[in-house]
C-alpha cells in the first residue's frame, strides 16, 4: 500500500498544520484530519500488532467499529491505551506509540507467534495448561493457576498507566423531548421534523463533525448543516457517544470535551458523563461495512471500501494505487469511481455474475463472478490471487498486481442500542444482515440502522421516524410510512468467507483477536455451536470492538456447518458501552475525599481544636483519640478510659441517630416496636430499648425518652440511624396506617455530649444554672430532664451510662455545640478531667460488657446478646413470634461472652477464631468481635460469642486462632461483665 | 433507568428511592402464631409480569409507594401512596 495526500480532495483545512509523534518520530497532518488520516497521508502501513500471532496491522476502517489501528496516546499518567486511531483527532503535540509489540510494530519479537500459530488454535491455553495429567490428577486446577499469571502477562493490548489519573471528569444530567441518536441525512432529517414541531430535542454525533456518512460527499457542508440545526433550535451534542440506552429512554452520553485538544482551558473536565432523560428516542447509528474472510485477509492495506471513500472526500487522502475492490453488493460502485477519478487504478471483483448498474465502465475494470482468494505480501499488500467458484469450490484463476484491497460483503445495520433494551434483531434474508427488531418502548430506528440503504430513502426514514414519535408521543397525529428496507438496484449475494482449498490458511474473521475461519470450525468440531459458547471458546467479538465487523461471517460459518439458516443459529446480545467508557467518566467528581459525602457533627472543629485525631465511622469523622504531646493510641486511650473511671471525662457522642415521635399513638407505637415493655413509661423517663426485625433478630439498640403523654424522643445507634428511620415511616405508612403518630429525623438538630465518671455530678454543678435538678433525687439513673447551661442556654439531660460510669448525656441545639463543651470542658478541667474518644470509648464499653454493632450484626438474637430478660413475655411486639423461631432458641448457639487471654501478658485481635482444646478447626465454636486494653483489669479483655455461652464454657479455657496474624493463645471464658458487674457506679 | 413517577415529586430517577418489597403481603397481627409470620416473611412468589412492590422515596419526600411494576419489562403500571390518607394529601396539592 501506498497511500498519499492529493490535492483537490477533502476538507481538511491546508493552512493549519499540526504536528505529530508516531514511534517517535516528527510527522504532520492538518486541521481536520483523524489521526487514521494523517498517519495514512504519511503513508505509514503498520500501526499495531495483532492480539494472539502478532501480525503486523493496518488501518482497516475509519470509525468506531476499527480492529486494526489501536494504538497508545499520551504519555505518563496521561497514557491511554487501545484508542482507535480513526475517531481520535488529530492535535498539535499528540503522542501516539504502537503496543502489543516489541521492540516495535514495525519489527516485533513476538510475531513467533505466527509461525507457532498451529499450536495456538481457540482455546489453546485451557487445553495445554489445565488438567494436565499426570501432575494434576486430584489437585484441581492448581498447574493453571501458576502458568495463569505468566499467560495473562502474555496477552493484553496496550498496558495502561499506573499513574493516579490526572484528569477531571463531570457528571451531568439534562431532559429533552426528542433525542436522536447520530447526525447522518436520517438523524437531520428527524431533527428538523421533530424541532419544527416545538419540541425539545437533543442531536447526538460521536464524531467532530455532524453529517454521518456523508461527511464523504462533495456536496454536503457540515458547517452549514450545524447552523441551520442551531438556528432552527435543536441542542447539537457534538464529540459525544451515546454508549448505553436504558430503561424508560434513560441514555447514557460520553461527551469528550478536551480530549481533542491539550491545548483548551485547563478548566474543563477531559469528559463529562451525561445522564439524560428523553421522551422519545430516535435512533439513527447507521450501519457498519463488512469484511470477507479469505486467506490473509489482514495484510496492512486491506480496508473496508466506505472507509476509502471518507479518507479521499473528507481528508483528502488516497489510500492505494492500484486498488482492487472486492463485493457482493452495488456499494461500493460509486467509491470505485471517486477512487478512479482521483487517479487509482481500481480493478471491481464482483462475487454477482450479472449486475445491472450504470457506471462509466471505462474508468475501472469490473471481473464478475470473481472472488479474492488470497493476499500475497506479510507486511503490505504485493498482489492478491482471484479465485471463481466452481461447484460451490474457490479455484485460484489468476494474481492482480495491487498494494491495496478493498472489501464491502455487505452492511449490518448498528443495532446496538436497541439491543440494549433486550430487543432481538431479526435477520433480514433478502438484504443479508439484521435488522432491528420491534421496540415497545418509546424508540424509533431511522435510517442505514434500520436497514435503508439510499440517501433519499434514509432522510424520508427521518422524517418518518420524528412522525413516529409525534404519534407515539400524543402531540399530533400524521400518516407516515417508512420506507421498505434494502435499496439496492442488484441484489446482494451471500459472501462470507472465500475457503482456501489448501490445507492451512489465516482467514480473520475478527481481526482484533485473531479469530479465523479455521478457528471456528474448530469450536464446531468440539462442540461448541451455540452462538454465546462460540463466542467465548473463540473470543470471537469480545475484543473491544465488539465484533461490529465480524461476527456475522462467524454466524454464518456456524450456520453453514450446523446446516442451518444464520437466523436459527441467533446472535449474541449487544451490551453497554457501545465503545469504551474511560472509567474516571463513570467517577466523575466522586473521587478522593469527594468518594463519599463527608458528616461532621456540630463540634468538629471543637474537636479539632483541643487536640482531636479523628476516624471515620460510616460517614461521620468522630474523635478518635485526643494525644498529648508524644502519646501513641494505646497511651491516650489507655490515659482517657482510666481518666474516666478515676474522675471525669467527656465525649462528643452526636453521631447518634435521634428520631422525634409524636401523636396521639406513639405510646402504642413505641410499645410495638420495642421488646421491652414501654406502655408504663412515666414522663421524664428513659428506657433502655431493643428493636427486633420481622424475622426476630436484633436490629438495633438504644434509647427512647417519653416528653409528655403524646411525645417521645428515640436514640439509635450511629450507623442503622437511617435504616432505623426508614423502618418506622414504613411501619406507620405501609403496615399499621390507623396509627397517629408522626416521626420526624432531629440528628442533626442535635449536638450530644456524654460526660462520665465519679466526678460528673460535681463538674456538672458548675455547668447548670440549676444544679439540683441532677442530685441523685431528682434525676435517678435513667430520668431525664429539661434544663438550663449557664447562662440560660436550654438543654435536655438524660442520666444514661454507655460507660458503666455515673454519666449524663447532654443534648442542646447544634448551634449551641461549642458553646456547651466550652462550659463543660472548663468545668472538668479543674477535676483533672480529659476528653475521649472512640478508642476508649470502645475500651469502657467492652469493660462493661455493652453491645454495639460489632456483636449486633443482624445475625444475633437478644438471647444471644445475653439481653433476654429485655424482651417482654406480656406483650406481642415486632419479632416476638419469630425469635422463637427452633434455629433460633437452639441451645448450641453463639452466645454474647467475655474473654480474658490465660495468660495476661497475651494480647488478641477481633476476628480471632475460638476453637476448643485440641479441636482447632473449620469455623471453630466461636469468635472474638471487640478487645480492648482493660485499663481498669491492667490486661487484654475481649467480648465475643461461643456456642452454648456462658453455661458451658464459663471459666474453662478454649484456644483462640487468629488465621490472619498466624497466632494461637490460650483465653479463658469468663462473664462479659467484666467490670463492676452490679453497677454501682452507674447508680451513685 | 427506571423513572417512577412520584405522586407528591413528580416523575424522578429511581436512584432517589430505596427498594421495599412485596406489597402484596398481608402482614399478620402481632399477636398471631409463628406459622403465619414465617409465611408472611419468608414465602414470595418469584412474579414474571406484574407486581405489586413498595418504594421508599428515600432522597425525596419519603413517602412509602406501592407501584405496579413489570418484572420483564420494568414498565411500571401505577403508584401511589401505601397510606390511604396520604392520597388525600397528594390531591390536595394538586
Amino acid at each position: 500500500m501506498s497511500s498519499q495526500r492529493i490535492d483537490n480532495f477533502g476538507k481538511i483545512n491546508r493552512d493549519k498544520e499540526l504536528r505529530f509523534k508516531w514511534e517517535n518520530k516528527n510527522y504532520f497532518g492538518y486541521d481536520g484530519d483523524s489521526l487514521a488520516s494523517a498517519m495514512l497521508a504519511n503513508n505509514i502501513k503498520i500501526v499495531g500488532r495483532s492480539f494472539k500471532y502478532h501480525r503486523p496491522r493496518g488501518i482497516m476502517s475509519c470509525g468506531v467499529e476499527e480492529s486494526g489501528g489501536l494504538v497508545t496516546i499520551g504519555v505518563g499518567d496521561k497514557k491511554d491505551p487501545n484508542v482507535r486511531v480513526t475517531s481520535q483527532e488529530l492535535f498539535e503535540g499528540l503522542v501516539a506509540s504502537g503496543q502489543n509489540a516489541f521492540p516495535n510494530v514495525n519489527f516485533d519479537l513476538g510475531s513467533v507467534n505466527n509461525y507457532l500459530s498451529r499450536f495456538f488454535a481457540a482455546g489453546f491455553y485451557y487445553k495445554t495448561f489445565m488438567g494436565i495429567p499426570p501432575f494434576e490428577w486430584g489437585r484441581g486446577t492448581s498447574i493453571w493457576m501458576f502458568f495463569e499469571k505468566f499467560i495473562r502477562n502474555a496477552a493484553g493490548m496496550g498496558k495502561n498507566s499506573r499513574l493516579p489519573d490526572p484528569d477531571v471528569y463531570e457528571h451531568a444530567n439534562d431532559f429533552c423531548d426528542i433525542l436522536i441518536v447520530g447526525s447522518g441525512p436520517a438523524g437531520i432529517a428527524a431533527a428538523k421534523e421533530a424541532v419544527d414541531k416545538k419540541l425539545d430535542v437533543i442531536l447526538v454525533e460521536q464524531d467532530n463533525l455532524i453529517g454521518g456518512d456523508q461527511l464523504s460527499d462533495n456536496d454536503f457542508d457540515t458547517d452549514t448543516a450545524f447552523k441551520e440545526l442551531q438556528n432552527l433550535g435543536v441542542r447539537v451534542m457534538k464529540r459525544t457517544t451515546a454508549f448505553g440506552l436504558y430503561d424508560n429512554c434513560v441514555l447514557g452520553l460520553i461527551e469528550r470535551v478536551t480530549d481533542y485538544n491539550t491545548s483548551i482551558d485547563k478548566e474543563l473536565p477531559r469528559q463529562r458523563f451525561w445522564i439524560v432523560r428523553a421522551k422519545h428516542i430516535i435512533v439513527g447509528s447507521g450501519a457498519f461495512e463488512r469484511h470477507i474472510a479469505f486467506n490473509n485477509n489482514d495484510v496492512p492495506g486491506s480496508m473496508t471500501v466506505n472507509a476509502s471513500k471518507h479518507y479521499l472526500n473528507r481528508y483528502g487522502v488516497l489510500t492505494g494505487k492500484e486498488i482492487v475492490i472486492a463485493t457482493n453488493n452495488d456499494s461500493v460502485y460509486l467509491t470505485a469511481e471517486i477512487l478512479a477519478n482521483a487517479g487509482a487504478k481500481v480493478t471491481v471483483l464482483d462475487k454477482r455474475e450479472k449486475i445491472d448498474l450504470k457506471f462509466n465502465r471505462n474508468n475501472f475494470e469490473v471481473r464478475n463472478g470473481v472472488v479474492p482468494y488470497k493476499i500475497n505480501g506479510s507486511r503490505e499488500i504485493k498482489s492478491l490471487d482471484i479465485a471463481d467458484s466452481v461447484n460451490s469450490k474457490y479455484k485460484k484463476i489468476d494474481t492482480i498486481q495491487c498494494d491495496q484491497v478493498l472489501m464491502s460483503g455487505g452492511w449490518s445495520p448498528a443495532v446496538h442500542l436497541l439491543s440494549h433494551r433486550g430487543v432481538r434483531p431479526e435477520w433480514d434474508s433478502e438484504n443479508l444482515c439484521f435488522l432491528p427488531g420491534e421496540a415497545k418502548e418509546n424508540i424509533t430506528m431511522v435510517g442505514s440502522a434500520r436497514g435503508i440503504w439510499g440517501k433519499e430513502d434514509c432522510i424520508k426514514s427521518g422524517t418518518a421516524g420524528a412522525l413516529d414519535a409525534l404519534n407515539r408521543l400524543g402531540i399530533s397525529k400524521t400518516n407516515y410510512f417508512f420506507p421498505k428496507e434494502g435499496g439496492w438496484k442488484n441484489a446482494i449475494e451471500p459472501l462470507y468467507e472465500v475457503k482456501f482449498n489448501k490445507s492451512r490458511s489465516k482467514s480473520f474473521v475478527d481481526f482484533q483477536h485473531d479469530v479465523t475461519c479455521d478457528d471456528v470450525r474448530l469450536a464446531h468440531r468440539e462442540g461448541f455451536i451455540s452462538v454465546e459458547h462460540l463466542k467465548r471458546y473463540t473470543t470471537l467479538g469480545m475484543a473491544n470492538d465488539q465484533g461490529k465487523m465480524g461476527n456475522i461471517i462467524g454466524l454464518s460459518l456456524m450456520a453453514d456447518l450446523l446446516e442451518k439458516e444464520i437466523p436459527e443459529v441467533g446472535t449474541t446480545t449487544f451490551r453497554p458501552p457501545f465503545t469504551p467508557v474511560a472509567i474516571g467518566a463513570l467517577a466523575g467528581r466522586s473521587v478522593g475525599k469527594h468518594f463519599m459525602p463527608l458528616r461532621t457533627t456540630p463540634m468538629h472543629q471543637w474537636n479539632l481544636d483541643h487536640g482531636a485525631t479523628m476516624i471515620e465511622a460510616g460517614l461521620y469523622q468522630r474523635p478518635w483519640y485526643f494525644p498529648k504531646t508524644n502519646e501513641t493510641i494505646s497511651e491516650a486511650y489507655i490515659r482517657e478510659a482510666t481518666t474516666v473511671r478515676k474522675s471525669v471525662g467527656i465525649c462528643d457522642v452526636t453521631s447518634l441517630g435521634k428520631i422525634a415521635i409524636q401523636g396521639p399513638d406513639s405510646t402504642e407505637f413505641i410499645n410495638r416496636i420495642y421488646t421491652n415493655p414501654f406502655a408504663k413509661l412515666p414522663i421524664n423517663k428513659t428506657r433502655y430499648g431493643i428493636m427486633l426485625r420481622d424475622d426476630g433478630l436484633v436490629l438495633d439498640d438504644g434509647t427512647c425518652w417519653r416528653l409528655s403523654d403524646t411525645e417521645y424522643f428515640m436514640t439509635t445507634s450511629t450507623a442503622q440511624a437511617g435504616r432505623v428511620m426508614s423502618w418506622l415511616e414504613e411501619l406507620l405508612q405501609v403496615r399499621w396506617t390507623d396509627l397517629k403518630v408522626n416521626v420526624t429525623s432531629v440528628s442533626e438538630q442535635w449536638a450530644v455530649a456524654a460526660i462520665s465518671g465519679p466526678k460528673t455530678r460535681e463538674v456538672l454543678n458548675q455547668c447548670l444554672e440549676d444544679p439540683s435538678v441532677i442530685s441523685n433525687e431528682n434525676l435517678p439513673f435513667m430520668g431525664f430532664t429539661s434544663s438550663e447551661l449557664i447562662g440560660g442556654i436550654p438543654c435536655r439531660i438524660a442520666r444514661i451510662s454507655f460507660s458503666g460510669e455515673l454519666g449524663y448525656e447532654i443534648y442542646i441545639l447544634a448551634d449551641y455545640a461549642n458553646k456547651m463543651m466550652d462550659i463543660l470542658w472548663n468545668a472538668a478541667k479543674k477535676f483533672n478531667g480529659c476528653l475521649y474518644g472512640l478508642e476508649a470509648l470502645g475500651a469502657l464499653r467492652v469493660e462493661k460488657g455493652h453491645v454495639t454493632g460489632a456483636e449486633l450484626d443482624g445475625r444475633t438474637t437478644i438471647d444471644d446478646v445475653g439481653l433476654g430478660k429485655m424482651a417482654s413475655n406480656k406483650k406481642s411486639y415486632i419479632g416476638s413470634a419469630m425469635r422463637k423461631r427452633g434455629v433460633l432458641s437452639s441451645e448450641d448457639r453463639e452466645k454474647l461472652v467475655g474473654f480474658f487471654p490465660a495468660n495476661k501478658k497475651d494480647t488478641f485481635d477481633a476476628g480471632t477464631i475460638i476453637c476448643e482444646k485440641n479441636n482447632i478447626k473449620g469455623y471453630g465454636i466461636g469468635r472474638v468481635t471487640s478487645v480492648t486494653h482493660s485499663p481498669e483489669l491492667g490486661h487484654w479483655i475481649g467480648l465475643g460469642f461461643i456456642k452454648g455461652g456462658m453455661e458451658r464454657w464459663q471459666n474453662t479455657t478454649v484456644v483462640g486462632s487468629d488465621l490472619v496474624r498466624n497466632k494461637e493463645m490460650e483465653i479463658r471464658v469468663v462473664s462479659p461483665h467484666m467490670v463492676d458487674p452490679d453497677g454501682k457506679r452507674m447508680y451513685a | 433507568m427506571i423513572r417512577i413517577k412520584c405522586p407528591y415529586c413528580g416523575e424522578r430517577d429511581h436512584s432517589e428511592f430505596s427498594y421495599g418489597g412485596d406489597a402484596s403481603i398481608e402482614y399478620p397481627s402481632l399477636e398471631a402464631p409463628q406459622e403465619d409470620w414465617v409465611k408472611a416473611i419468608f414465602f414470595r412468589e418469584n412474579i414474571r409480569g406484574v407486581q405489586k412492590e413498595t418504594w421508599h422515596h428515600l432522597n425525596g419526600c419519603r413517602m412509602w409507594l406501592e407501584v405496579e411494576r413489570s418484572t420483564i419489562t420494568h414498565e411500571i403500571k401505577s403508584v401511589k401512596p401505601c397510606h390511604p390518607d396520604y392520597t388525600k394529601i397528594v390531591e390536595n396539592k394538586q
